[in-house]
């Protein structure tokens, strides 16, 4: 059995996606990126083969995308993110006209053609307002560390409106609220209200059009999915969890599988 | 004798400077802000007092500013730091028509009169890029003491270049130049040029005029001032007093209330 793999080296996490020759989803993997990133994504990468019972001598191509794809020196060939998440999410979503991607230290809105072809798209990549590090910041502030905000936030019965102009002027508004005597979980919910308001300006910046699809680590979050949906209206697709952190990943190895492919013909 | 005080509660350290009748300074203290704001206007306001041996009735009117100017309960009014910033920088340097306020958490840029009335300012209120803030992530980062910033910057020969505006992004950045084997030093020193040249645009939006006036807590970072004499291709007035220049602004404030009481002259509004 020949696999085609997918490396999305995030700034977060590194992912690896395997694809069968039949273009099916046979497995995924997973590791914190830390500043090794080779290292990172390879064992990323190993995770996925374990899991599929094979090895490396197994792959047939391999596609890297993410902000460190150009460091992974095993790649056949890389992919931009905007490619990337384009083809994953229409893995998952062939009617896909918006993406919304969130991550650790970016947010993405990519408009697409009917045929998957990248239109237009914005990024916020320059301040961590925007993107999965406020949130970080925000439970840090709290007291709470990544792996609670899923949790904790399941708790928020009204939140408490925060600026979300800065994660780091976010500081003193936490501890006001801290001290007023607000539940953390209403702070989080929050923090959550001002990426998504985030997310849907830069949304509109690119004419978005239904279907709309979410992705990115941040979708792992409940009720980041469904105030997003609340805010979009209907239409708003999700990969499945845990895949929703994967699509770049999955992405990335249907172009590997497209490009080998093209090559043999 | 009577003495007039202003304390200035800023997001990261609270100053408080009293004057004599002369205004000349005549106690002063600094302390860090903490979480109970309205005890650090206090405990500064104390501490200025005994610095100076002063007792506390002989303090005609308080001046509070800073973020945190209306928590200094036993002040009689409150002036905006930009005004008062302003007016500290014209009396130690009377030629100032330019002020940089480089804070913990927000860097200002003021153009003055000579005298210290405030002709326009500029500030980075959205984002804490360009702020002290920026050097407390590098410096948490990479493990250092705020006071060991400058001088190990200024061992640098050359600087990295930094390339994220965030400052949450940039301990990162911070860490992945150290992975890649660059100096520490190196590092630094891009970190300050960094947050220097934010600045240095701040600057350009009010007009470089006159002399320039370096204030607030930023200041006592050699390798701040050094890059910005670099960068500006001119001196800036620095002293030791410049820590204290909001602070000294509002005393001198609140003298002229004391003054301007004894006249019999009606309050002008303050505001900028």
């Amino acid at each position: 059995m020949r696999y085609y793999a997918g490396l999305d080296v995030g700034s977060t996490y590194a992912k690896a996606a395997l694809l069968t020759e039949a273009g099916e989803l046979a497995s995924v993997g997973i590791r914190p990126t830390g500043f090794r990133l080779e290292e990172a994504t390879r064992e990323a990468l190993e995770d996925a083969l374990g899991q599929a019972r094979a090895s490396t001598a197994d792959l047939a191509y391999v596609a890297s995308t993410g902000y460190g794809r150009s460091q992974i020196s095993f790649r056949d060939v890389q992919a931009t993110d905007l490619t990337a998440q384009s083809w994953g999410t229409r893995f998952f979503f062939p009617k896909t006209l918006t993406v919304l991607d969130v991550g650790g230290q970016t947010m993405k809105a990519l408009r697409l053609d009917e045929a998957g072809q990248v239109r237009s798209f914005r990024l916020n990549d320059k301040c961590a307002a925007g993107t999965g590090a406020f949130l970080e910041k925000t439970a840090r502030y709290l007291g709470y560390g990544i792996q609670e905000i899923g949790m904790l936030v399941e708790y928020a019965k009204a939140p408490v409106p925060i600026s979300g102009v800065c994660a780091v002027f976010a500081e003193s508004e936490v501890i006001n609220h801290v001290s007023n005597g607000a539940h953390p979980a209403d702070i989080m919910h929050g923090a959550m209200e001002s990426l998504i308001e985030r997310s849907v300006r830069l949304m509109k910046r690119v004419q978005m059009e239904p279907e709309f699809t979410l992705v990115g680590g941040i979708m792992r979050f409940p009720t980041m999915v469904r105030v997003m949906r609340e805010q979009l209206g209907s239409g708003s697709n999700v990969p499945p969890e845990p895949l929703v952190q994967f699509t770049g990943a999955i992405g990335a190895a249907v172009l590997a599988k497209r490009r080998k492919e093209k090559l043999a013909a | 004798m009577a003495y007039a005080a202003g304390v200035d509660v800023g997001s990261t350290q609270t100053k408080a400077v009293v004057v004599d009748e002369g205004g000349q300074v005549a106690g002063r203290a600094l302390l860090p802000t903490g979480a109970n704001v309205v005890q650090a206007a206090e405990l500064a306001f104390r501490e200025s007092l005994r610095s100076g041996d002063i007792h506390e009735e002989d303090v005609g009117f308080v001046v509070g500013t800073g973020y945190g100017r209306y928590r200094v309960e036993f002040g009689n009014t409150q002036i905006t730091e930009i005004v008062c910033h302003a007016r500290g920088a014209a009396r130690m340097f009377p030629r100032t028509e330019t002020v940089l306020d480089m804070g913990g958490q927000d860097t200002k840029a003021i153009r003055i009169r000579p005298g210290g009335d405030v002709l326009d300012f500029c500030m980075n209120d959205k984002c804490a890029a360009g702020t002290g803030r920026f050097l407390e992530s590098a410096a948490a980062a990479l493990q250092l003491d705020l006071a060991e910033l400058g001088p190990t910057a200024l061992r640098g020969q050359r600087p990295v270049n930094i390339s994220t505006t965030c400052t949450v992004f940039a301990e990162s950045e911070v860490l992945s130049w150290l992975a890649r084997g660059k100096k520490i030093e190196d590092i630094l020193l891009g970190v300050h040029r960094s947050i220097a040249s934010r600045s240095i645009a701040l600057l350009r939006r009010v007009g470089i005029e006159g002399e320039v006036t370096f204030t607030g807590g930023v200041t006592r970072n050699d390798a701040m001032v050094a890059v910005l004499n670099e960068m500006l291709h001119r001196e800036l007035n620095v002293s030791e007093e410049s820590h204290y220049m909001g602070a000294l602004g509002a005393a001198l404030f609140a003298l002229e209330r004391i003054r301007r009481g004894r006249e019999g002259t009606p309050d002008r509004e303050v505001r900028t």
